[in-house]
Order: C-alpha cells, then sequence, then structure tokens
C-alpha cells in the first residue's frame, strides 16, 4: 500500500473508493445508492467551482474566524524542558471546535442541493451544536440525533443546539453514544433522503461524507502552514503534528497540508481514546489491532467480536468514544505516513490539569489526549523539535465532568 | 430449478403472490425461532430470516427490537446454521433465505460463510449493504454454489441502474416499496408501487420480484398483483408483543400468518 504525492489524501480511492484496496467503499443500502451519488456529483462540481470556492472562503473568515491563532506554549515548554511545544487553537474558531468547517460546508451545499431540513449525528455536541448553528444562518431545519448518554454528560452543547432551534433525538439503542446516534442518523436518512440533506459530523461514513468532511477541515492546515513558514521562515527540520482521533476529521485538516513531508520532517501522530484505565473498552481501533470489518457504509479498522458486532466502548471523551475510525486514517496507518497511540481518560484529565495550569488556554477532553502524548514526548527530544498540538474544543462542554472528575470549576 | 423458482411456480399457479416471511434468528430464542418457522411454514412459500446485526443502518425499531433480543440471548452464526438444518429436516420446510449486513459475513469469511449455507440448505441470501455493483463479486461465488443472490431495488434507483441490476439477477428480486427503513408505515399509495413494480417486470418477466417493506394485514391485498410479498416487521411485532405477554410467539406468529395468507389467497 502506498500514499501518493501531489494528489489530495481524499482523492486516493479506487473506483470503488477504497483507499489502498482496503479501506473505505459505499457499503449502504439500494435506498441511499441515489442520493450518495447525487451527492456525490454536486460536490465533485462545487469543489471546482471558483464561485463557490469564494462563498466558502467568505464564510470561513467572516463567520468562522480564519485564521485562528497558532501560538507557543511557553510556560509548559519551560516545565516539560525538551521540546518546544506549540498549539493550534482551533477551539477559537466560532462555535469553538473544528466541527463549525464541515457544519458550514454542509449547509452550503444543502442550499445548492435546494433541500429545506439538514440532519447530523454528534457524540460530543460540538458536531450537533456546529450544524444547528450553521443551520440557522442559513435558514435551514434542523435535527440532531445524540445517544442519551451524551446528551446527559454533554448538557451545555445540548443546551446551544435548542437554542439554535435544532430537534435534538436521543438515541437509546445501543451503548447510547456516537455510535449509535450515526445508525440511526444514517436510518433517519434512509427514510427523508427525497427531502433532506444528511451530514456526517466527522470523516466517516460513505466515502462522500469522508470526503466533504476533510474538504472542510482542510482550512486548519491551509492556515497552519502558513502560520509555520510566518513563524520560523520554513517547514522546521524536526515537527510533530500530534492531534487526538475519533472519527479523525480534525486530524485530517491539521495534517493535509503536510502530507507530502518526508514523515522524518513531519511526523503526524493520532491519538485514540484508551478510556479508563485498566479498562478494555478502548476506542482505539488504530492501536489496539482492531480488524477490518464494516461500520458505517465503510471498511476500517473497527472494534469488534469475532462474529463481526460492533463492540461497546468508552471514553471519558463523547467525541473520541467511538468503535471505528476515518478509512483515511486506515490508509495513512498502513502506509505508515502517520502513527497512532492512545492515551488513557487519567492521562488526558491529567494533561487537561498540566495545560490550563501554565497556559491561557481550556482544551476539552479530546484535544487534551493529543496534549497527553505531548507531555509524555516532549521531554525526551530536543529543544529545536516543534510539536504541534491541535486544540481543537474548548473545554466548556465539559464543564459538568471536569467538576466531578477534577473538582474543578469552569 | 432451483426450490425459490419453484415456490413461485407454484403460487403462479395457484394464481396467488408468494408469501415471504422475515423473522429475526435467535428470537427470542434458539428454539422458540425453530417453532416459528415450522409453524408458520403450512401457510408461508418461503422463510427469510434475519442474522441479527447490533447496528444495522436499515432496520426499524421493531426488527432491531428482536435482534436485540436475539444477541442478548447469545444467538451466534454457527446456531443460525443449525436452525437452518434443522428446520430444513421438517416436512413442510419451505425454502430459506438469510438476511443479514456484509460484516456478518466478511468476518466469518466470504467463501466459508457460502460453504456453510450450501451444507446447511441456506436458499438464498439477501445482503443489505453490499448494493450492486459491489455485490457482484460475492453474487457470482453464491452462483456458482447454486445459492442465489438476492438484488433488492429501491424507488430510488435509476432506470440504468435497474437494468443493470436485473440483468444480474439470480431468480428473485426484491423491490423495497418505499423510502424507509423496515417497519414504516406504507407511505406510497399501494397503485404507484404496483406501476414501480412492473417497471422491474418489464425489463424481464421471468424473474420474480417481490415487494416488501411496510406490508401489514390491513395493506397486503391492496400489493396482491405482485409476484411475491414479504411481511416482515409487523410478524416481529406480534412476536415481540407475545413476548412481552410470555405467551408463545409461535402461536402468535402462526395467527397472523395465517390471516397475512387468507387476504391473498
Ligand atoms: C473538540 C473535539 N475534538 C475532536 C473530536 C473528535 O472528532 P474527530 O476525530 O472527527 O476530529 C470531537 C468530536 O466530537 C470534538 O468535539
Amino acid at each position: 500500500m502506498k500514499i501518493r504525492k501531489g494528489i489530495p489524501v481524499i482523492d486516493q480511492h479506487d473506483k470503488n473508493y477504497m483507499y489502498g484496496g482496503k479501506f473505505g467503499g459505499n457499503f449502504i443500502p439500494e435506498t441511499l445508492k441515489k442520493p450518495v451519488e447525487d451527492l456525490t456529483i454536486l460536490f465533485e462540481k462545487l469543489r471546482k467551482n471558483k464561485e463557490f470556492l469564494k462563498q466558502r472562503d467568505y464564510y470561513f473568515k467572516n463567520y468562522v474566524g480564519a485564521p485562528t491563532p497558532f501560538i507557543k506554549l511557553n510556560n509548559l515548554t519551560n516545565h516539560l524542558g525538551g521540546a518546544q511545544i506549540w498549539a493550534k487553537v482551533v477551539a477559537e474558531a466560532n462555535g469553538g471546535a473544528h466541527k463549525i468547517y464541515n457544519a458550514t460546508v454542509h449547509a452550503l451545499i444543502c442550499k445548492k442541493a435546494g433541500k429545506k431540513y439538514i440532519v447530523g449525528d454528534t457524540g460530543a455536541g460540538y458536531a450537533g451544536k456546529m450544524l444547528s448553528m450553521a443551520a440557522k444562518k442559513f435558514g435551514l431545519r434542523c435535527k440532531i440525533f445524540m445517544g442519551a448518554k451524551d446528551i446527559e454528560r454533554q448538557k451545555p452543547n445540548c443546551d446551544a443546539m435548542k437554542k439554535n432551534g435544532a430537534e435534538i433525538v436521543p438515541v437509546h439503542t445501543g451503548s447510547k453514544t456516537l455510535v449509535d446516534a450515526v445508525s440511526e442518523c444514517m436510518r433517519y436518512w434512509v427514510s427523508n433522503c427525497d427531502t433532506t440533506h444528511m451530514c456526517v459530523g466527522s470523516t466517516v461514513g460513505p466515502n462522500i461524507f469522508i470526503k466533504i468532511c476533510a474538504w472542510s477541515t482542510a482550512q486548519i492546515s491551509r492556515e497552519l502552514i502558513v502560520q509555520v513558514k510566518q513563524e520560523f521562515g520554513k517547514i522546521p527540520k524536526k515537527m510533530k503534528l500530534i492531534n487526538c482521533v475519533g472519527g479523525g476529521s480534525s486530524a485530517l485538516g491539521f495534517w493535509n497540508s503536510f502530507m507530502d513531508y518526508n514523515k522524518n520532517q513531519v511526523e503526524m501522530i493520532g491519538v485514540e481514546a484508551g478510556g479508563p484505565k485498566n479498562s478494555k473498552l478502548h476506542a482505539a481501533p488504530l492501536s489496539t489491532n482492531a480488524k477490518v470489518g464494516i461500520l458505517h457504509g465503510a471498511a476500517q479498522y473497527v472494534i469488534q467480536d469475532k462474529e463481526g458486532q460492533i463492540s461497546n466502548t468508552a471514553s471519558i471523551s463523547a467525541g473520541l468514544d467511538y468503535p471505528g475510525i476515518s478509512p483515511v486514517h486506515c490508509f495513512l496507518k498502513d502506509t505508515k505516513r502517520a502513527r497512532y497511540t492512545s492515551a488513557t481518560d487519567e492521562e488526558a484529565l491529567h494533561a487537561h490539569q498540566l495545560v490550563t495550569k501554565f497556559e491561557n488556554i481550556s482544551p476539552s477532553l479530546e484535544p487534551s489526549h493529543a496534549f497527553a502524548e505531548a507531555i509524555k514526548i516532549a521531554p525526551k527530544l530536543s529543544k529545536d523539535t516543534v510539536i504541534i498540538v491541535n486544540s481543537c474544543g474548548d473545554a466548556k462542554k465539559d464543564r459538568d465532568i471536569l467538576k466531578k472528575r477534577l473538582g474543578k470549576k469552569i | 430449478m432451483s426450490l425459490i423458482k419453484k415456490a413461485f411456480q407454484i403460487c403462479k399457479k395457484e394464481k396467488r403472490p408468494a408469501l415471504l416471511t422475515f423473522t429475526v434468528a435467535g428470537d427470542n430464542t434458539h428454539k422458540n425461532s425453530l417453532e416459528i418457522l415450522k409453524s408458520i411454514s403450512p401457510y408461508v412459500d418461503i422463510c427469510e430470516m434475519g442474522m441479527p446485526h447490533n447496528t444495522p443502518v436499515a432496520d426499524g425499531g421493531q426488527i432491531q427490537n428482536c435482534s436485540h433480543r436475539a444477541l442478548k440471548n447469545g444467538i451466534k452464526i454457527k446456531d443460525i446454521f443449525k436452525i437452518t438444518n434443522q428446520y430444513k429436516k421438517f416436512k413442510f420446510a419451505k425454502p430459506i433465505i438469510l438476511m443479514g449486513y456484509f460484516n456478518t459475513i466478511k468476518q466469518f469469511g466470504e467463501q466459508n460463510f457460502i460453504n456453510q449455507c450450501k451444507k446447511n440448505k441456506v436458499d438464498g441470501l439477501i445482503v443489505v449493504d453490499l448494493p450492486w455493483p459491489e455485490n457482484k463479486n460475492f453474487a457470482a461465488k453464491c452462483k456458482k454454489k447454486s445459492i442465489n443472490f438476492i438484488q433488492l431495488v429501491a424507488p430510488t434507483t435509476s432506470n440504468e441502474r435497474l437494468k443493470k441490476i436485473v440483468r444480474d439477477s439470480h431468480d428473485m428480486v426484491y423491490y423495497i416499496s418505499m423510502l424507509s427503513t423496515t417497519g414504516g408505515k406504507l407511505k406510497v399509495a399501494p397503485k404507484k408501487i404496483i406501476q414501480n413494480y412492473q417497471k422491474i417486470k418489464k425489463l424481464n418477466k421471468n424473474k420474480n420480484v417481490v415487494i416488501g417493506f411496510g406490508i401489514t394485514e390491513k395493506t397486503i391485498a391492496s400489493l396482491k398483483k405482485a409476484d411475491g410479498l414479504v411481511v416482515g416487521s409487523a410478524l416481529c411485532k406480534s412476536i415481540t408483543d407475545s413476548v412481552n405477554r410470555r405467551k408463545k410467539p409461535a402461536i402468535a406468529a402462526k395467527k397472523m400468518v395465517m390471516k397475512l395468507k387468507s387476504k391473498i389467497a
């Protein structure tokens, strides 16, 4: 399996939409074939359309807020005494996380498709919150599917969705988390695909949703590569881009512009949810040698049993609590362009504590997993190594969990 | 000739549509699901049996309930093959079609799965999330072992696709009546459904085309022009109700199937 240079990674699939002949595809019910095909044609047209690109850039700049800050974490760097630690503070984007890019683009596409209804899934509630914001901005009716367990643990984002006029549909099946929300949302789309546009909240699902999402979050590295060159005059000799991965949308956006660099120069590290210490319910298919299976319409490494039943996972971070992973990340793993590891709940909590103690940013539990890896490796690395962490979400939504686990008020 | 084809021929002679049922393997127990099949068989022409999957993208609430119950009771693929094997020894046994999601087959191993189907007298397969053309390879492997791979067609299927799907189909084509997961209320006029059905028949009248999704005691008669009609969620609901009342699901299922049959015979 090989990754090619000069071609966006999302386009490196074969005619069956498989990456490396092994990951992705469209394993969908017949009913969805046509809507998926229509959306594919529409998106391929739009991404080549100058008018549409102008529109996207306009909203990214004036609505999302571009560029998001790129800052050095001096105190944390000094405390750890090794590599320099930097952050791309994507949490500064409108709404407080990277999910706004995908949501905005989907709302624009929904308008172009002439549909008035938009539905989406959410785990941490950011994808749902952003979709409800974008829907409100563009005059669309919005429905969000969310696991009952997640509704409980991410209340601030649920409040935001309701305030934006979206309907939250609680999902009580299975583990009552993101995996069930995505299934329920897809089922809803099967029944309503003639009137309704579907947004998948991460780089998972049938191929077109992976593409739209990664194409949207790519804004992160489009900004970052400019900021890095401004800061250092060039791309540093030793750079590490660390990002948490749930479905993998923020990581793919954070890495996209750096894909063609040699991995010895720009290393890409994905951090999965290791779950509670000593638990076996890791939501970490890439770092636990899961087998390839089919989930939500795509072949991918997925946590499953021998019979192909999708397994329950657990993580303190609702956004990472997903048994599957983007087929594109599977491709990056097998081609060895990226390396994947995991952090436990406890490590993420500790990282959150340390970062907020030393710095003026407050990463949510998802990026706290990425910080945990940075904290682990930085002391062992030389001072000219530049670690950049994507601080892709704000901890406001985690206030209840943080209070419970750390006795902390934010 | 395949047993599936033969079943349709018998119905044609009797000038009625084939009655196809859908129940979930292992619901609510291994034994009961076999009992259900046996009790309904005298009135049914083809039995579909669901292989429960825990993240189904096209099943409505009723079938999800049954699948959940079956999985909770520990049903495994080898049990499903055992059920078909035991069922096929029964004197009123009808052709049996297993229906499920591709990951079940993928993890079992495609060829291994087909071999087990053959060995346990499974007549056909429906794989919900393996549409045409993705299913070409697998369908060919099924054909080699004389197992019917059943193609699905939906209201959203384009004419272009339809032609190719019908061309590549085996003895039976499954028309999904409306945009819905299983168990939805029939939201399209029966007349319209029959029109779409006839569009498929026109392409090749030798293919047996069945209609499914949203068919209940109330709606079944209005669609009886079709070669076959599938009742799933309505039957699954009667099983669930019976299980919840601690009654015998095989009796409830039989009652319902007799009623369904009386409406189209
Ligand atoms: C802040 C934040 N980061 C990360 C994720 C994980 O998603 P992804 O892996 O697609 O970036 C989520 C998902 O909800 C999130 O809210």
